[in-house]
């Protein structure tokens, strides 16, 4: 009894049970903001007067506390995952956007000047030419849209237990077992390096064009 | 006299950047490291203030080893200018010209005062002193580069490929200047180019090097020119070396011809005089300024028809300009006779490219002996 | 009722704006959070960066601890530091310390690495000692990345020092932890609302400071 790994049993879960929560309330959020994230920041490329305001927007959303939020849409959506969820993609959003305007933006001109010059349509330029382009900006947007993401996921104790690992801080406490704080903590810890990890490794695998470091001079 | 003795830098992966290299380095005098890129010039260049160190070897400056004092005292005790300049973009035009005074401890006035002087001293317009580097033209940027260089008025100075990344026009403007400067405050000048033309008009000597850091060869240009030491150093110096070491000869001794020369107001008398000395007649404005060629039997006395002349080509000043100035202008002028003016572009004379041709023989003659003297020494 | 009108009935409202509940008081329970956690933050992070940007070493070493320090959940840490520490602002500092040093660390390590090595090289070739290469030269020509670094860090914590009223410490988290205890929705949002508010207070006090202290020469073109 009581190891490391054996939690109380009114979590309901698992250890592994609760990091596969705790996955996929940190990850879908990510993919969401990820997926309205291309066109908005595709408009800001396009229309660039719309770029400063909706750089403001993201700036004071990203400032409200991931609490408030919560609190806000337990009206709507009750003490559950989407409450969670909902404030995560809209930090995602707020990161992913200026990453893709800035990657996006950042293919040289000389570039987008050749592939018009052989003929490529605007459409086909976005997809094999200013996106493939853009992927390392939108990948480090990426890394810390998903591990900021991971960590906030714990908040989401706060309103009924809806935080997946972070309901093991609430146990600890409850339970005077500070090792459940700490299997929490690390945990999540671990989580976010390996998803960082695994996002490094999807833009190697994407970008065999950029140099490797160590290589050349 | 810098002088560099069997200096060899070889890096920790193996990489051998300089190979035993020896120079002996001039006070005064241009000296012009060229060759193609990974032939050490600019590791050579870099050991000597200490920016690389030698792996074997030691350079000596006025006979004492370099390692001798502080690092840093060295380096400001010589001027460096590098590609792009390298100015700080946070200061101004001023400021970055005072660092080396400021850091040798001179007040902020005097050394803004230096300042201010150097920017007239390289051609720079001092309405430009509160300016930032960004707001400069990168001809601008070079020049303040050198002028930042001389600040502390250092005996030495190190120039890496200083004119490099600037385009042609601007890099002539820039290589004469520099010219100009040197005459005026004789420093001794290390420069690192990978443009052999650019060694051959600036250099006093030349040490070409070869990929791998070794000596091909270390003379004055007009000799590299003449004498290339082998393959290498021929096929460095491109196809029309001969060409262009008649930089090197000078046009003082043509024997100029004046009677072609003929004034547009001439009387009839005075052209059918100069009409037997030769196929053609250069026809002067009344001051004395070529305006053109003409075949005698075409001019009628008082009524010169401008717009009938030939074209007479380039000039040359002789004296000023050299041999290759002379053959220049002959080839250009189609009737294949230069023009000789002075220095307020009235014609002195013509000269054929028969005679140019004799003159180049003779020059290359003098050369001969003169080097068979140095040898029979 | 929607998002404005609780914001609106909060600020209405006259209570709100005197005695220790009040927002004067809050405001500035929060703001001296804020500060010091940035000041340690900073006491940690701008060293450590400068240096190691300078040599150029240990980038890998600082990436690693980066990940890590972001990857650590603010919120968990501060349970964790509660229980093991007790009440208390040192357990509200330590998240919030782990959470501003990697931007700092990993911006002025990046913006003094980006540095355009000419003007360093010259630098060093006029005989400039490394210290002064480092604060005349590189320091200067970093700014504008170095404050943006700070900026993000500063603009984190602003939002992460809500969670010092968890463990029962004041700030502008008070009226966000207590109005959802209390199901006071005008307090959660008023709260949210002054936090919002004051990251824009800070990235304007950034945007002056980058103002004053960034050379007219470095500015141009860039973002900041």
């Amino acid at each position: 009894m009581n190891g490391f790994f054996d939690l109380p049993s009114d979590l309901g879960q698992s250890w592994l049970g609760l990091v596969g929560l705790h996955l996929r309330e940190a990850l879908l959020p990510v993919l969401a903001g990820l997926l309205v994230s291309l066109p908005v920041a595709q408009l800001c490329v396009r229309f660039r007067w719309i770029y400063p305001p909706v750089l403001g927007i993201a700036t004071v959303l990203y400032a409200i506390p991931s609490l408030a939020f919560f609190v806000v849409l337990i009206d709507y959506f009750g003490q559950s995952e989407t409450t969670v969820m909902i404030p995560l993609a809209l930090y995602s959003l707020v990161v992913l956007v200026p990453a893709i305007v800035d990657g996006v933006r950042s293919v040289p001109p000389e570039t987008l000047a050749a592939a018009q010059a052989m003929g490529f349509g605007a459409v086909r330029r976005y997809f094999q030419v200013q996106l493939p382009l853009a992927v390392p900006a939108i990948i480090a947007g990426l890394r810390v849209a998903t591990v900021s993401s991971i960590s906030l996921v714990s908040v989401g104790m706060l309103i009924g237990n809806q935080g997946a690992l972070g309901n093991m801080l609430y146990a600890a406490q409850t339970y005077g077992r500070p090792a459940l704080a700490v299997n929490a903590v690390l945990t999540i810890g671990v989580l976010g390096m390996l998803a960082d990890a695994a996002l490094v490794l999807l833009r190697f695998l994407l970008t065999p064009w950029m140099p490797r470091k160590g290589a050349g001079r | 006299m810098i002088r560099i003795d069997a200096v060899t830098k070889r890096y920790p992966d193996g990489t051998v950047a300089v190979d035993r290299l020896s120079l002996e380095i001039p006070d005064r005098a241009i000296t012009v490291l060229v060759g193609p890129s990974g032939c050490g010039k600019t590791t050579t260049l870099r050991m000597i203030n200490r920016m690389v160190e030698p792996t074997e070897g030691s350079i000596l400056l006025d006979g004492q080893d370099i390692r001798q004092q502080p690092v840093n005292t060295l380096r400001r005790s010589m001027g460096y200018v590098i590609q792009n300049a390298g100015l700080f973009p946070h200061r101004t035009i001023l400021d970055n010209i005072a660092t080396v005074p400021r850091l040798l401890g001179r007040s902020r006035r005097q050394a803004r005062d230096r300042a201010a002087e150097l920017m007239e001293r390289v051609g720079l317009d001092t309405a430009l002193a509160k300016r930032y580097p960004y707001q400069l033209s990168g001809g601008q940027q070079q020049r303040v580069g050198v002028a930042r260089a001389l600040a502390a008025d250092p005996p030495v100075l190190l120039m890496d490929e200083p004119f490099s990344a600037v385009d042609p026009v601007v890099r002539k403007q820039l290589q004469d200047e520099l010219l100009r400067i040197q005459e005026e405050l004789g420093k001794t000048i290390v420069f690192v180019t990978h443009d052999i033309d650019e060694a051959i008009k600036l250099g006093t000597r030349v040490a070409v090097l070869r990929t791998g850091g070794r000596l091909a060869q270390y003379a004055p240009p007009a000799e590299l020119l003449s004498a290339p030491a082998d393959a290498f150093v021929e096929d460095f110096l491109g196809a029309d070396r001969g060409i262009r070491r008649l930089s090197f000869f000078p046009s003082a001794d043509l024997e100029l011809q004046t009677a072609p020369l003929v004034r547009a107001d001439a009387d009839a008398g005075t052209l059918a005089a100069r009409a037997t000395a030769v196929p053609y007649l250069l026809v002067t404005d009344p001051d004395g300024r070529p305006l053109g060629w003409s075949e005698p039997g075409r001019l009628t006395a008082g009524a010169v028809d401008r717009e009938q002349l030939l074209d007479y080509g380039r000039p040359f000043v002789p004296g000023t300009d050299s041999l290759r100035a002379a053959l220049d202008g002959a080839v250009l002028s189609p009737t294949g006779w230069a023009v000789a003016v002075d220095g307020e572009g009235r014609a002195v004379g013509v000269v054929s490219q028969q005679v140019i041709g004799e003159a180049i023989r003779a020059a290359h003659g003098r050369v001969a002996e003169r080097a068979g003297e140095a040898a029979g020494r | 009722m929607n998002v404005l009108d609780f914001a609106r009935a909060f600020f209405g409202d006259g209570a709100h704006w005197h005695g220790y509940d009040g927002i004067p008081t809050r405001f500035a329970e929060h703001i001296g959070y804020c500060l010091e956690a940035l000041a340690i933050a900073a006491a940690i992070g701008l060293p450590v960066g400068l240096l190691t940007g300078h040599t150029g070493r240990g980038g890998n070493a600082l990436a690693f601890l980066a990940t890590a320090g972001r990857a650590l959940p603010s919120f968990g840490l501060l349970v964790l530091m509660f229980i093991w520490i007790g009440l208390g602002l040192l357990p509200v500092m330590i998240p919030l310390v782990v959470l501003a040093v990697p931007p700092i660390l990993v911006t002025t390590y990046e913006a003094v690495r980006s540095v355009d090595p000419s003007p360093v090289d010259a630098a060093r070739g006029m005989g400039m000692p490394e210290t002064r290469v480092l604060f005349q030269v590189e320091v200067p020509v970093a700014l504008p990345l170095i404050l943006s670094g700070l900026r993000t860090a500063a603009v984190q914590i602003v939002s992460t020092a809500t969670i010092a009223a968890y463990v029962s410490l004041g700030g502008l988290g008070r009226y966000i932890i207590d109005g959802l205890y209390q199901k006071d929705y005008e307090k959660v949002v008023g709260g949210a609302t002054l936090v919002a508010g004051l990251a824009l207070v800070t990235l304007a006090v950034f945007w002056a400071v980058s103002r004053l202290a960034v050379s007219p020469g470095v500015r141009r073109g860039g973002r900041g």
